[in-house]
């Protein structure tokens, strides 16, 4: 299997979408022929043309808007926001129309788009190009929001939400954009939106966890496995809605449960999680659930030092995993 | 020493380099701000510049060689170090270890078992489950906690409940007796209306107590009926002269306590109990007596009972009665008994299974005074005062025989009373 990188897996996952169904299109600013900011449509525009790989205004609202149109009319757009920090403009278009339009037409309607956003810091991006807003969403039925950690994630779930008949937000590390390589088959494959992937199994502690920190837990589970510390790594994919029984089977197994997510902790998908693991787990549970998370403060900070005090990192999570595994 | 220079961040998303020119060698010396390499990357072509100014020692990355960002690409004595005594930088870490060091010991040190009672609940669950005695597990965790892998590598190696077993017949049920009356707590109550009653010390103490017996004792019981006519005419006879004479009330209990010492004294086998690696037999006789008040049972106890008249078992009798009543009982009222008699007649039973009040082999009850029609020896049949008999006996000190011959001396002693041969002083 050839390795690629994370940003390859989402240009790929595009660009065989869009040979496959021609109601498939991509719009967004600078994807056409600058191929994106990350060069994440690169080579798109060359290949199926203007038409089919749009250039939009610097107006986040008309992206969405114009997706939600065309989504209705029976298009599957592929919306870009450049950098998931600049998608406040559309968030009513978001949650007020593509949210609501199935619902609201009593199944007339529905709305097949997918809004893909590269999120996340540690790239020294400072506010306006750092922050995780899958918060904001997670609360709205009639979203689905994507967050994958591998490329093997990436093309198989950005092809599931290409596919799927009401909109996705599909939020992407920018910092695993080349970071992150890993094997793709070359075979045709999708994978389902709203399973979680064990990840790494072990039975001392359960990390549960998205994105990037995924990578982290990982890192810290193999540092931790040669001091005799065996943990269970589920990643959640799909991080709303939350695929409950496969946190409630994770939280089980070992009954000592870390949650990270690089976001403000208060408000985050994993105090979520970790109300579903209070609510089904009680009488399994070995320790209090701990989440290892960003600090509450505004903003990521431009400072180098002050991003590293905010950002997680390998070496909080291997803590935090130590902790918990003596509890 | 040496400064190493890392793979600079040279763009936002950007995360590796490869090195595709080194512009200086080792030996260079460099200010800083200096070029050291030419570095692609998926962004931009840029050049590293230096962060320091010294001298390059090693040139750790090959040309094209991609690096990842914060990877050291070379190293570099910087002036500082160059004039710097090499103590200062030695000197440095032996000064940060035992500093760092010492927290770790500080936490670990700190009262190894103040959290070995706090149980979390799968670790609770998994000791209901499979009833394991969380006082008997070792804990791994923080504070000598235990986790529940501990409970569950337990669990696997099925241990804890095989000790268990084998200190229960050591000790002697202590711990045993405690979790099947604490069992009893855990009982799931239906649903509705109920009234919970805390359980006072003498209900705890009974209830231990029986458990105690029932669980250690294999009880066996026998049951003979007596006809006691002529101890219910002679009785009758003399109760009023008794009454007013000595201030008491003559009741049939010391008549039937004196027939059992007579017995007990004929087969001492039954004034004994079991002690484990032996049987103890008790040369004196001291009876116990089971008395019940409305929600309590004591069994306070006559001394050498066999030195007493049937007078004297009466007053006795009623002293404790008055003591119980008053619970002015003292605690060597209630002990040392060697077999125990209970008047389950005075509530109206005929017939009872009573349980052993340990550690003693057996004990009599004994039921009420009924009149029924009984074949006589000549064949005729005639109204008479019957009552019952039940012992149950601990067969690992007694069998059958001995304490049928034991029953069959007390019955013969209670049929033959007669005012010339049954003095009461």
């Amino acid at each position: 299997m050839p390795k690629i990188s994370y940003i390859e897996a989402v240009t790929s996952a595009i660009r065989e979408e869009m040979a496959r169904d021609e109601n498939v299109f991509v719009l967004g600013e600078d994807v056409g022929k600058r191929g994106g900011v990350f060069r994440a449509t690169n080579g798109l525009y060359e290949q199926f043309g203007e038409e089919r790989v749009i250039d939009t205004p610097l107006a986040e609202s008309a992206i969405a808007g114009v997706g939600i149109g065309a989504a209705m009319y029976g298009m599957r757009p592929i919306a870009e926001i450049q950098f998931a920090d600049f998608i406040m403009p559309a968030v009513n278009q978001i949650i007020s129309e593509a949210a609501k339009i199935r619902y609201r037409s009593n199944n007339d309607w529905q709305c097949p788009l997918t809004i893909r956003a590269p999120y996340g810091g540690g790239i020294h991006g400072a506010l306006y190009h750092s922050q995780s807003i899958e918060a904001i969403f997670a609360n709205v039925p009639g979203l689905k929001i994507v967050m994958p950690s591998t490329p093997y994630d990436v093309k198989g779930l950005l092809k599931s939400a290409i596919r799927s008949n009401d909109p996705v937000l599909f939020f992407e590390h920018k910092r695993a954009y080349r970071l992150i390589k890993g094997e793709v088959p070359d075979d045709e494959y999708t994978l389902p939106l709203g399973k979680a992937d064990v990840k790494r199994e072990g039975e001392d502690i359960t990390v549960i966890t998205y994105g990037m920190c995924v990578h982290f837990a990982m890192q810290a589970a193999e540092n931790l496995a040669k001091e005799g510390y065996d943990a269970h790594i589920l990643d959640l994919r799909t991080v709303y809605p939350l695929d409950k029984e496969a946190i409630v089977e994770a939280a089980k197994k070992t009954g000592k449960v870390l949650l990270i997510t690089e976001d403000n902790k208060e408000g985050s998908i994993i105090s979520e999680v970790a109300a579903i693991i209070a609510e089904n787990c009680l009488f399994d549970l070995d320790a209090p659930i701990k989440r290892l998370a960003g600090p509450d403060v505004p903003a990521m900070p431009y400072a180098p030092t002050m991003e590293k005090y905010f950002m997680v990192n390998p070496d909080k999570v291997e803590a935090a995993m130590k902790e918990l595994a003596d509890f | 020493m040496a400064t190493e220079i890392t793979m600079p961040q040279l763009g936002e998303s950007v995360t590796e380099g490869t090195i595709t020119k080194w512009l200086v060698k080792p030996g260079d010396k460099v200010n800083k701000y200096d070029p050291l390499a030419e570095v692609m990357t998926d962004k931009v072509n840029a050049e590293i510049p230096s962060s320091f100014s010294g001298t390059i020692k090693e040139l750790i990355a090959q040309e094209d060689q991609t690096l990842g960002v914060g990877e050291v690409i070379c190293t570099l004595v910087t002036e500082a170090e160059g004039q710097a005594a090499p103590t200062a930088g030695t000197t440095e870490p032996e000064k940060a270890e035992p500093a760092a060091e010492a927290p770790l010991h500080a936490s670990t040190s700190q009262d190894e078992s103040e959290n070995k009672r706090r149980y979390s609940p799968a670790v609770m669950r998994l000791a209901q489950e499979n009833n394991i005695d969380l006082e008997q597990v070792q804990g791994s965790g923080r504070g000598g906690r235990i986790t529940r892998k501990d409970l569950l590598a337990v669990i696997a190696s099925g241990h804890l409940l095989e000790q268990k077993e084998a200190t229960s017949t050591l000790a002697p049920a202590a711990a045993e007796v405690q979790r099947q009356t604490a069992a009893v707590k855990t009982v799931s109550v239906p649903s509705g209306k109920v009234e919970e009653i805390p359980v006072s010390g003498v209900r705890r103490a009974i209830a231990n107590n029986m458990v105690k017996s029932k669980q250690e004792a294999p009880h066996a019981w026998m049951m003979i009926e007596v006809d006691v006519t002529e101890l219910v005419r002679y009785r009758n006879k003399i109760k009023e002269q008794f009454s007013k004479k000595e201030g008491i009330k003559l009741t049939f209990l010391p008549f039937f306590v004196k027939a059992v010492v007579d017995a007990l004294k004929e087969y001492p086998e039954i004034n004994s109990m079991w002690a484990g690696e032996k049987i103890i037999r008790h040369r004196d006789i001291h009876i116990s007596l089971a008395v019940a008040t409305e929600t309590e049972l004591y069994v306070p106890v006559i001394k050498h009972a066999d030195e007493k008249s049937i007078k004297g078992l009466a007053k006795e009798m009623d002293s404790l009665v008055q003591k119980v009543r008053t619970k002015s009982l003292k605690q060597e009222d209630m002990t040392g008994g060697t077999f125990t008699v209970n008047n389950t007649g005075s509530f109206g039973s005929i017939q009872s299974q009573p349980i052993i009040n340990q550690p003693q082999a057996a004990i009599l009850s004994v039921e009420a005074i009924v009149k029924r029609p009984v074949v006589l020896e000549n064949d005729a049949i005639a109204v008479r005062h019957m009552v019952n008999l039940c012992m149950s006996l601990d067969h690992r000190v007694l069998d059958g025989l001995i304490c049928g011959k034991f029953l069959g001396h007390i019955k013969n002693t209670l049929e033959n009373i007669r005012e010339e041969n049954t003095p009461i002083y």
